[in-house]
């Protein structure tokens, strides 16, 4: 235990105890597994949603966000794609 | 008619075989007939922890292939008169069974008994489908620990994927010290990741230890606390309403210097 540890406990905070860091890793863990969706099959996905998208609209793959979020026992596919620019009407192209 | 009650968990050493044989030993206490079924083909040991390992004649399998009649594969219990163990094969593997094999078994006991508690195998293969296969109900025993609940969780899909819904939690190995100082999952925190509902919560106790090495269920033990929580689990199964043990420990040193220094 470091010395800061130590001090928040006497304080009683409890944000460093190791119950609180295991809860936030299992919450995590358990989104993938209840999706049974893997972080490379997320990564792939990301990447073909980029695909998909880039043929309607500039977006900004750096900052765009793609996670499963979960509610009980319910998870969500959660999508924050920011948009640069549009592209012109794809019907009347070509 | 009775029930069939299976106890499983996924992960193993988290309390199957302790529990089952608590709750077996619990509800024949309370003067249900009971029967203890150990679905652990090749690794069997709900036989030592009854203490009943030197009766075994026939074994699971040899009811379900035929070679004996269920009675005669029956073994009585030492102390009560209506308590009977139904143990697993030593010498074959887990394919020697059928889940229709153990549909058509649980069925059977039904007629006999009051309840018939299944002990279930480690993992989510055959062993573990096979084991679920004619229960009515399921219990999920788990620790504090986050590879338990992680194994827990899937078990529970699993549970309610084979239509075996509203699976009851054990949380078994709470250690009340480490909960107090934040280095242990409490109940609260559990039952919040796996949203199912709380069947009990079974303190850390070297008793069961020393009750295994005997071959005698806690749950007979008065002065365990871990027998304690059996005896209270056991009522919530006949559907009472009890409330739950009282975990905490004696306030330490620190919280006293806390108190005095009037930060809580």
């Amino acid at each position: 235990m470091s010395l800061l540890e130590f001090v928040n406990r006497m304080l009683g905070k409890e944000s460093t105890s190791s119950k609180n860091i295991a809860k936030e890793r299992l919450r995590l863990v358990l989104v993938h597994d209840r999706a049974s969706i893997s972080p490379q099959m997320l990564n792939k996905l990301k990447e073909d949603l980029i695909k998909v998208i880039s043929n309607y609209m500039d977006i900004d793959e750096d900052s765009m966000e793609v996670n499963l979020s979960q509610d009980d026992r319910e998870v969500a596919l959660v999508a924050n794609i920011p948009v640069m620019k549009m592209k012109r009407d794809y019907s009347t192209k070509g | 008619m009775g029930e069939v009650i299976v106890v499983t968990s996924g992960k193993g050493g988290v309390g199957k075989t302790t529990t089952s044989a608590n709750l077996g030993t619990g509800l024949a206490v309370a003067g249900h007939k009971v029967v203890l079924v150990d679905t652990d083909i090749g690794l069997r040991n709900l036989d030592v922890v009854m203490g009943l390992e030197n009766r075994i004649v026939y074994d699971i399998v040899d009811v379900t292939s035929g070679n004996c009649r269920l009675r005669q594969a029956l073994i009585k219990d030492k102390r009560f008169e209506n308590l009977f163990l139904l143990p697993a094969a030593q010498t074959k593997d887990k394919n020697a069974v059928t889940p229709e094999q153990m549909r058509e078994l649980s069925a059977e006991l039904k007629q006999e008994f009051d309840y018939a508690i299944i002990d279930c195998p480690a993992g989510i293969e055959q062993g573990f489908k096979n084991a679920i296969a004619g229960a009515d109900r399921a219990v999920v025993v788990t620790t504090p620990e986050m590879s338990a609940v992680r194994d827990a969780d899937r078990i529970i899909g699993l549970l309610e994927a084979a239509e075996l819904s509203n699976p009851k939690l054990i949380i078994n190995r709470i250690r009340p010290q480490m909960v107090k100082r934040g280095d242990m999952m409490d109940m609260a925190d559990i039952l919040d990741i796996l949203a199912i509902e709380l069947l009990g919560v079974v303190p850390e106790d070297e008793s069961i230890i020393i009750s295994t090495n005997k071959g005698e269920p806690a749950v007979m033990d008065h002065n365990a606390k871990a027998g304690e929580a059996y005896r209270r689990i056991t009522r919530r199964i006949r559907g009472e309403q009890v409330a739950l043990m009282n975990l905490d420990v004696p306030e330490g040193l620190m919280d006293k210097l806390r108190k005095l220094v009037g930060l809580r």
